[in-house]
C-alpha cells in the first residue's frame, strides 16, 4: 500500500509539473463549457417556446441538459484518456528509469496500481471541471442531483476502464506518440463497437455491441446504476491491469 | 556476499552471457574488466533482478535472484550505465522518492538524505531540477540514488563514462571511500581505473570469463619475466651509451638489453630479465662498480592493459581500451 502511494505521488508531481495536466484540463475545460452552453441554450430556448405555446408540461432538466451533456463528456473522455497514459510507462522505457522501478523492493503490480491510480485522479480532477458547469443549474433551477451522481460514478468507471487499457498500451513501446496514438485507435475502436447494434440485431452483433464501453455509459447517464454495467467496467479495469502486469514481465524475458 | 554459479543468459538469437562464475566476497571491490558488448551489463541486470537468468544461479547475501528477488532488491544499490533520473524532478525530490521507494523509513529519510548529498558533494544543486544539471552532476545524483538505502552490495554500471577528468578522479575516490561498509561491483572498459580501484578483477570476454584475481596476482601470473628501466648519469660525454650497453648486458640474468634514448645527457635503458631472475640488485651494482652514476631503477610492470589483450585476445583494442 505504502509503496503504491509513493508511486502514485510520484506520478501526480511528473502530471503537474509539466504542462499536460493544466494542457488538458484547459481543453476539457473549453469544451465542456461549450457543450454546456449549446445544451443550457436550447433547453431555455424550447422551455419559451412551449411556454409560448400554452402547454403547461415542465421540461425535464435532467433530460434536456443533464443526459446529453454527461453522454458528451463521456465521448470527451476517449480523446483524454491517451493524453493521460501515453507516458506512464513509454517514457520510463526511453529514459531508462524503469531499471530503477523494476529493482527497487517493489512488486510490479504495486508500480502498476500506483500509475493507475495517478492517471484516475488525474481524470477525475480533469472531470471535476465540469461540475462548475452543473453547479450553475443548481444556481437557477432545482435539477435532481442524484441522477448526476450516478453519471459521475459511470464517467469515472468508464475512465477507469479505458486508462487500465491505455496504461497497458504504454508500456508495449518506449515510443508516447505511438501509445497515445494506439490508445486513442483503441479507445475509439470501443466507442464505435456500439453501431453495429443499429443495423444488425444477431447476437454476435450484440456480443460486439455488448463489449463497447459506452453502451454500458447509457444507464449510468440515465441515472441508473445496473450491475451488468458495473460488473462490465471492474472486469475491464481488472483486465487491462492484468495485461499490463504480464507486458511488464514480459520485459525482462525479452529486454 | 555475491555468488554466482553457471550463469548463462541467451537473448533471442545470441549468448550474452555463458556459463559464468564467480564469487565476491564481503566488503571488496571488483571491477569487472571486458571489452564493450562482453556481457557486463547483462550479468549486472541478472544480479540487480531486472533480468533472469536463462540458467545457473546468483545469490546475493545468500538470497536467490529467481526465489527472493524482493529481499535482494533491498540490498542491492544500482546505477545503471545511464543514471535513472527524472529531469522534471529536484535533486532532493528525487533523492526522497527513490529513499521512499526503497522502504527507508519516514524518520530516517532526512538524515541519509543529508548524507548521501554530502558524500556525493551534491549539496550545492540539491534545489536544482536534474534536467537542468551537468553530466558529471547526473552521475553524482545517480551514484547518490544508488547508496541512499545503505546497501550491502553496491553495483556500479560503468560509473565514470563520459565524466571529464577531473570528475572520473573524484567518482574514484568517492567508490574507493564506499569500500568497507559496501560490497561493490563495478564494471569499465577502462583499465587504470581497475588498477586503481579495485581489489579483485574479473576478466570477461564474449561472454565468458577469462581471468579472476587479484589485481596483483594477475600482474604477477602474466609477467614472464621482470622488465627494468635504468638511467645512467653522463657526464661530458662519458660513459658513452654503447659501453653502459655492453655492461649490462654481462650482468647476470639478463635476457636482454635496449638502449632507449640518451635525454638531458641521460642514458635510458631497458633491461628485461630471465625468467624468475631478479636482476635489479645485480644491474645496480654493475652500474656503480663501473664508476657510472645511477640516476633511475625502477620495475617496469606489465600493464594491465597488456595483459587483457593478451587475453581477450585482438578485438580489446577495437572495443575502446583508453
Amino acid at each position: 500500500m505504502r509503496n503504491i502511494l509513493i508511486i502514485c505521488r510520484k506520478e501526480l508531481k511528473s502530471y503537474f509539473a509539466s504542462p499536460i495536466a493544466y494542457g488538458l484540463m484547459a481543453f476539457f475545460a473549453a469544451i465542456s463549457g461549450y457543450f454546456f452552453y449549446v445544451a443550457t441554450a436550447i433547453f431555455v430556448r424550447r422551455g419559451m417556446e412551449s411556454a409560448m405555446m400554452g402547454r403547461g408540461m415542465p421540461m425535464d432538466m435532467s433530460e434536456w441538459v443533464v443526459r446529453p451533456l454527461l453522454m458528451n463528456i463521456s465521448v470527451i473522455g476517449l480523446f483524454l484518456i491517451p493524453m493521460i497514459t501515453m507516458r506512464l510507462f513509454a517514457e520510463e522505457k526511453r529514459s531508462g528509469t524503469i531499471e530503477l522501478l523494476a529493482t527497487s523492493p517493489v512488486r510490479d503490480w504495486e508500480i502498476i496500481v500506483g500509475k493507475w491510480c495517478a492517471a484516475m485522479i488525474l481524470y477525475t480532477a480533469i472531470l471535476s471541471i465540469s461540475l462548475l458547469n452543473f453547479s450553475f443549474l443548481f444556481i437557477y433551477g432545482k435539477p435532481d442531483w442524484k441522477p448526476m451522481l450516478v453519471g459521475y460514478l459511470g464517467l469515472l468507471l468508464q475512465g477507469g476502464c479505458l486508462l487500465a487499457i491505455g496504461t497497458f498500451i504504454s508500456t508495449t513501446t518506449k515510443n508516447q506518440i505511438i501509445a497515445g496514438t494506439a490508445t486513442f485507435a483503441v479507445c475509439l475502436l470501443l466507442w464505435v463497437l456500439d453501431w453495429v447494434s443499429a443495423y444488425e440485431t444477431a447476437r454476435w452483433a450484440r456480443v460486439v455491441s455488448y463489449l463497447s464501453v459506452v453502451t454500458h455509459f447509457e444507464s449510468f447517464a440515465k441515472g441508473v446504476i445496473e450491475l451488468k454495467d458495473v460488473v462490465f467496467y471492474f472486469s475491464m479495469i481488472f483486465f487491462g491491469l492484468f495485461l499490463t502486469a504480464r507486458s511488464m514481465e514480459s520485459l525482462r524475458w525479452r529486454a | 556476499m555475491i555468488k554466482v554459479e553457471g550463469l548463462t543468459k541467451r537473448y533471442a538469437r545470441t549468448v550474452a552471457v555463458d556459463n559464468v562464475s564467480f564469487e565476491v566476497q564481503k566488503g571488496q571491490i571488483v571491477g569487472f574488466l571486458g571489452p564493450n558488448g562482453a556481457g557486463k551489463t547483462t550479468t549486472m541486470r541478472v544480479l540487480t533482478c531486472f533480468l533472469p537468468p536463462s540458467a545457473g544461479t546468483a545469490q546475493v547475501a545468500g538470497y536467490d535472484v529467481l526465489n527472493a528477488p524482493m529481499d535482494v532488491k533491498k540490498r542491492i544499490g544500482y546505477l545503471p550505465e545511464s543514471p535513472p533520473l527524472y529531469p522534471e524532478m529536484e535533486v532532493s525530490e528525487y533523492l526522497q522518492f527513490v529513499g521512499r521507494l526503497k522502504g527507508i523509513p519516514r524518520g530516517d529519510l532526512a538524515r541519509r538524505l543529508d548524507e548521501v548529498t554530502g558524500r556525493c558533494a551534491i549539496g550545492d544543486v540539491r534545489n536544482k531540477l536534474i534536467g537542468k544539471l551537468s553530466k558529471g552532476y547526473r552521475q553524482r545524483v545517480g551514484l547518490a540514488q544508488a547508496i541512499i538505502h545503505n546497501p550491502d552490495v553496491l553495483i556500479l554500471d560503468e560509473p565514470t563514462a563520459g565524466l571529464d577528468p577531473k570528475q572520473i578522479i573524484e567518482t574514484r575516490q568517492l567508490i574507493k571511500h564506499l569500500a568497507g561498509d559496501h560490497t561493490i561491483i563495478l564494471s569499465t572498459h577502462i583499465l587504470p581505473e581497475v588498477e586503481q580501484t579495485c581489489e579483485q578483477v574479473i576478466i570477461i570476454s564474449k561472454g565468458k570469463v577469462v581471468a579472476t584475481d587479484s589485481v596483483e596476482n594477475l600482474t604477477n601470473r602474466l609477467r614472464g619475466a621482470e622488465t627494468v628501466a635504468v638511467e645512467v648519469e653522463a657526464s661530458n660525454g662519458a660513459p658513452e651509451a654503447g659501453a653502459v650497453l655492453q655492461r649490462l648486458e654481462q650482468v647476470a640474468g639478463v635476457a636482454r638489453v635496449l638502449h632507449r634514448e640518451t635525454k638531458n645527457g641521460r642514458h635510458v635503458f631497458e633491461v628485461e630479465s630471465l625468467q624468475g631472475q631478479a636482476v635489479r640488485p645485480a644491474l645496480a651494482r654493475g652500474v656503480v662498480e663501473a664508476g657510472w652514476n645511477l640516476v633511475e631503477l625502477r620495475a617496469v610492470s606489465l600493464s594491465l592493459e597488456e595483459i587483457f589483450l593478451q587475453l581477450t585476445g585482438g578485438d580489446a583494442a577495437a572495443g575502446g581500451v583508453q
